[in-house]
């Protein structure tokens, strides 16, 4: 399916001549794509951000994966910040770590959680935003329209680029992810169109490259840490870009980079477990117990 | 495309083309057959055969045939669930060729009332999939609209009939093609409408002279919340 290329962009200026907030500007938008009303679009992404809300409930349970190499790392990373006064991440960082880990384990462990934009990425948006929700006071209508800020970016990414790891490697979904999340704070934290923008180019430049290789093919390893890694980038490229830090190269040029980098990556590193860590010793000695059982 | 391409589907991990796919497939299946499944054989091809199983790809498609939704809980325990509900399920490993996706799995179905279906298809990402085989039909359809299913005869007029009703019952049609294994022989239309066909209007087609049988499947994706 080829889609009609979209630019973040020409909605950042849209948005600016409006003198809309991007939130705001983002729903108009879905209202004339999807023909729903904003209360309707509205009440859809609260009902995406109650199940993300249990997502992470059920995977700080320290549930065990499929396969077995995943679980219980969220709730090591929450026990031990809570058992300190002063972490590395700090409160906010480290509940957004753990509360990404703890949505990747929960879906390796075959529970119900948000494809946002991919299963294997499905961590970093609900860790940002419930950290958000809970350090900042945010409400959950205003969660869900730093949803819809994701979602757009979103769809300006799988329309110049891709969202498959198949097709873009890891950068195409952990990053894109990382991107939507990035705006999606900047937005929520009253930083202009503009900075959303900065903040998207920024996160997909520091994780441009980065490669799918899954041991046994499963969404596990490496797939639940990079969730945290994206969650990373996406606050150290949101603090930048509200600091009024932008990026040299513009974020319509950042994306389509990505996706002459996922085109040009070895089909080994693109989702096949014929590469990178999949095929480390260790990699394939638990790709052979996997499969043996 | 809009945000809801992004921004889910509400689904049971661990990921999309190997669970919340092979779940919607299983719906599709069971949707062909028209009823409830009693015996499943079902083949699976390239990367489903070789990590379907940590994917639950196997639990999903059974789920699937069951009639689950993508995001059900009870998934996991789909295998206990079946054998409670009277499906009984065979898995074995197929090759469909080098050009077949490898994500791509055959059914072959037995119902309640001893019809049987076989029915072939792939999930291609995010969760989307294809029908590809229906009764060894080749054809195509995604599920993603009201999907009307026949098979009829190869002679003039016939898929002017269907579309006539279609047209009186004010079902807009997305999509149709037409399939047939041989000229003058049985042939298959696949119709893929804007609206779900009423059941009246199902018969209406079903009672037409060229027709042998119809089916209707409603639109398994999208499901969401």
């Amino acid at each position: 399916m080829s889609l009609a290329k979209l630019s973040l962009a020409e909605w950042i200026t849209a948005a600016e001549a409006e003198a809309l907030p991007f939130a705001e500007f983002c729903l108009g938008l879905q209202v004339k794509q999807t023909e729903l009303s904003s209360a309707e679009i509205t009440a859809r992404m609260e009902a995406m951000l109650a199940v993300m809300e249990e997502s992470i409930a059920a995977g700080l349970k320290g549930p065990r994966s499929k396969g077995g190499l995943v679980g219980g790392d969220a709730r090591k990373l929450q026990q031990y910040s809570q058992s300190r006064q002063k972490t590395l991440m700090g409160r906010f960082s480290g509940k957004a770590v753990a509360y990404a880990l703890a949505v990747g384990e929960a879906n390796a462990a075959m529970g119900r959680i948000v494809a946002a934009p991919t299963a294997g990425s499905s961590g970093v948006l609900p860790g940002i935003l419930f950290a958000l929700k809970e350090e900042y006071d945010l409400d959950q209508i205003q969660l869900a329209g730093g949803l819809i800020v994701a979602g757009a970016i979103g769809m300006v990414i799988a329309s110049r680029a891709s969202l498959a790891g198949a097709a873009g490697g890891c950068q195409a979904e952990c990053g894109s992810a990382g991107a939507m999340a990035a705006g999606a704070m900047v937005a929520l934290l009253g930083g202009t169109a503009a900075q959303v923008g900065q903040a998207v180019a920024i996160t997909i430049k520091n994780m441009l490259g980065l490669v799918c290789d899954p041991v046994a093919g499963l969404v596990e390893v490496p797939c639940v840490k990079r969730n945290a890694g994206a969650v990373a980038q996406a606050i150290i490229a949101a603090e930048m870009a509200l600091a009024g830090i932008t990026s040299v190269i513009p974020v319509d040029e950042v994306i389509d980079a990505m996706e002459s980098v996922g085109r040009s990556m070895h089909c080994s590193l693109k989702e096949t477990a014929q590469g990178g860590l999949a095929v480390t010793p260790t990699g394939l000695e638990l790709t052979e117990k996997i499969s043996a059982r | 495309m809009n945000i809801f391409d992004i921004i889910g589907p509400v689904m049971v991990g661990p990921s999309s083309s190997h669970t919340a796919g092979a779940v919607r497939l299983g719906n599709a299946a069971r949707a062909i057959l028209g009823q409830p499944v009693i015996e499943a054989t079902i083949g699976l091809h390239g990367s489903f055969a070789q990590t379907g199983r940590g994917h639950g790809t196997d639990l999903a498609l059974v789920a699937g045939l069951m009639g689950w939704p993508t995001d059900d809980l009870r998934i996991p325990q789909a295998f206990d669930y079946a054998r409670e509900a009277g499906l009984h399920y065979f898995f074995r490993t197929i090759d469909a060729g080098d050009a077949a996706h490898p994500n791509f799995v055959k059914f072959w179905l037995t119902g309640q009332n001893g019809v049987k279906s076989q029915v072939a298809g792939a999930s291609i990402g995010g969760g989307r999939v294809v029908i590809s085989e229906v009764d060894d039909f080749p054809l195509a359809f995604t599920g993603d609209f009201p999907t009307i299913l026949t098979l009829h005869e190869d002679r003039p007029g016939a898929v002017a009939e269907v579309t006539g009703i279609l047209s009186k019952c004010g079902v807009n049609i997305a999509q149709m093609k037409v399939f047939r294994k041989n000229k003058g022989g049985l042939a298959s239309m696949v119709l893929e409408t804007d609206q779900p066909l009423a059941e009246a209007d199902l018969a209406a087609v079903a009672g037409l002279p060229m027709i042998k049988t119809v089916r209707c499947i409603h639109a398994i994706s999208g499901q969401g919340v």
